[in-house]
């Protein structure tokens, strides 16, 4: 029988049990409720080993995709690895090969992509202090594109990792990163859905990544991206959105300052409000939203109103400050 | 045999057109909505599925006791009989909106109706 991989221990399976099963029968915390496939609760990641099809109803395609899986449902055929959702399981060192200042505190931190490092444009890591503290970054790089993994990191004053990557790290630096994981990816196969993308902040970083991957895959529906922050200064890829929108013309770019002092060009408002007001019916949209958490609840929540399938509302798990 | 009522709604395939249709209702209105804001949509989807599938006659293995134990902190929060009534208002809405014949409506709307007094913790 199978054996199933779980937080460091194996443990063997009988004749057609689950993955849910095998594992409470070994007295191990895993979420559960209808056991049925349909309420999700018991949702996993395989790691390794290819979860059944049976196990992977129901879930959105950019999770099965990432080879999440119903523990319930899933009777496995080979040995698998197993890890609860948003937990990831690998660690790999690498090395600083550049930090660039885009504001006073936003940096760009590009590291050596390790060697067999898999990613999806939009997903996410974490991103290991030398004394253990982690962090959640997302990729703002391709994999098939850039050489590096990049990232957009805001210093926060009583951030530790923050402060650390932003004030400290210099290139030949070594840290620790976890593997990527998250769902907040561009999905080929609908080339002509229109594509609506809202950030705030450094939440722009994954949207960025989705974004030059639906331009790379030659996506042909419509790209709405909005980007909002309280100042100007926070608008701090303006210039490289614009360009990009000026070569696309199926790509818009619509800057958004809610704060005060709007310079020409940029609308007046938060991100998702502006966002929302422009495209009152989202019917067949695909939505991405990264930001501080009160924006992305309200932007899904409106989005979802507006009519957008909850299937089609991608964002990221973790805080942003 | 004859055909169940889940296999005559549609299965899996109705539940799936169903559930955003009914938790959008559900966040609309706003004699109910309050008690299904959730920061975490794609939960709260899930259990609308689930829900859902129950209604439908799926598959299921929900007892008296998961709906009281789910519903708790809601009827500590003042969920009453005229909330439990506008769910059964945005199922049926949700029904009529896919077709579903009107039999078939009814026979759902009772097997959400027979779950009341577990989830209103009676």
């Amino acid at each position: 029988m199978p054996e199933i991989g779980f937080e460091g221990k194996r443990y063997p399976s009988q004749a057609g049990e689950s993955v849910l099963d095998c594992l409470l029968r070994h007295e191990l915390e895993v979420p559960n409720s209808c056991r049925n496939g349909i309420c999700q609760t018991c949702l996993m990641r395989a790691v390794t080993g290819t979860p059944p099809e049976a196990a992977q109803k129901g879930l959105k395609p950019a999770l099965a995709q990432q080879g999440y899986f119903l523990a319930c449902s899933c009777v496995p055929t080979e040995n698998m690895e197993v890890a609860l959702p948003n937990t990831a399981v690998f660690r790999r060192d690498t090395v600083v090969t550049d930090v660039h200042h885009f504001t006073s505190n936003i940096v760009r931190l590009r590291l050596a992509r390790p060697e067999g490092f898999d990613y999806c444009a939009g997903q996410f890591l974490t991103l290991f202090h030398p004394d253990g503290h982690g962090r959640s970054y997302s990729l703002a790089s391709l994999p098939e594109q850039d050489r590096d993994l990049e990232f957009h990191v805001r210093r926060y004053p009583n951030g530790k990792v923050s402060s650390w990557i932003a004030g400290q790290l210099q290139v030949g630096d070594t840290l620790s990163v976890s593997e990527a994981i998250g769902e907040c990816v561009y999905l080929p196969g609908t080339p002509d859905q229109p594509l609506l993308l809202i950030a705030t902040g450094t939440g722009l970083a994954p949207l960025y990544g989705v974004l030059r991957e639906a331009l790379r895959r030659g996506h042909t529906g419509m790209i709405k991206l909005y980007h909002g922050s309280r100042t100007q200064e926070g608008l701090y890829l303006h210039k490289e959105l614009h360009q990009l929108a000026q070569s696309y013309p199926n790509l818009s770019y619509i800057p958004c300052i809610s704060g005060a002092d709007l310079p020409d060009g940029v609308e007046p408002g938060r991100a998702n409000e502006v966002a929302m007001k422009q495209n009152p019916d989202l019917k067949g949209w695909r939505i991405y939203i990264c930001g501080v958490p009160d924006m992305v609840y309200a932007a899904k929540r409106a989005a979802f109103l507006a009519g957008a399938s909850m299937q089609a509302i991608h964002s990221d798990p973790f805080v942003y400050h | 045999m004859s055909e169940s009522l889940y296999d005559k709604i549609g299965g899996e395939a109705a539940v799936n057109a169903a559930v955003d249709i009914f938790y959008r209702k559900v966040l609309a209105d706003d004699r109910i909505n309050q008690f299904f804001e959730s920061v975490d949509m794609d939960k709260q989807a899930a259990k609308q599925k689930a829900f859902l599938t129950v209604a439908f006659g799926g598959p299921n293995s929900y007892t008296g006791k998961d709906m009281r134990d789910g519903h708790a902190h809601l009827v500590a929060r003042g969920l009453n009989d005229s909330h439990f009534d506008a769910v059964m208002e945005a199922l049926g809405g949700t029904l009529k909106e896919l077709n579903v014949p009107d039999e078939l409506i009814a026979e759902a709307a009772a097997i959400a109706e027979s779950t009341r007094n577990d989830v209103l913790g009676r």
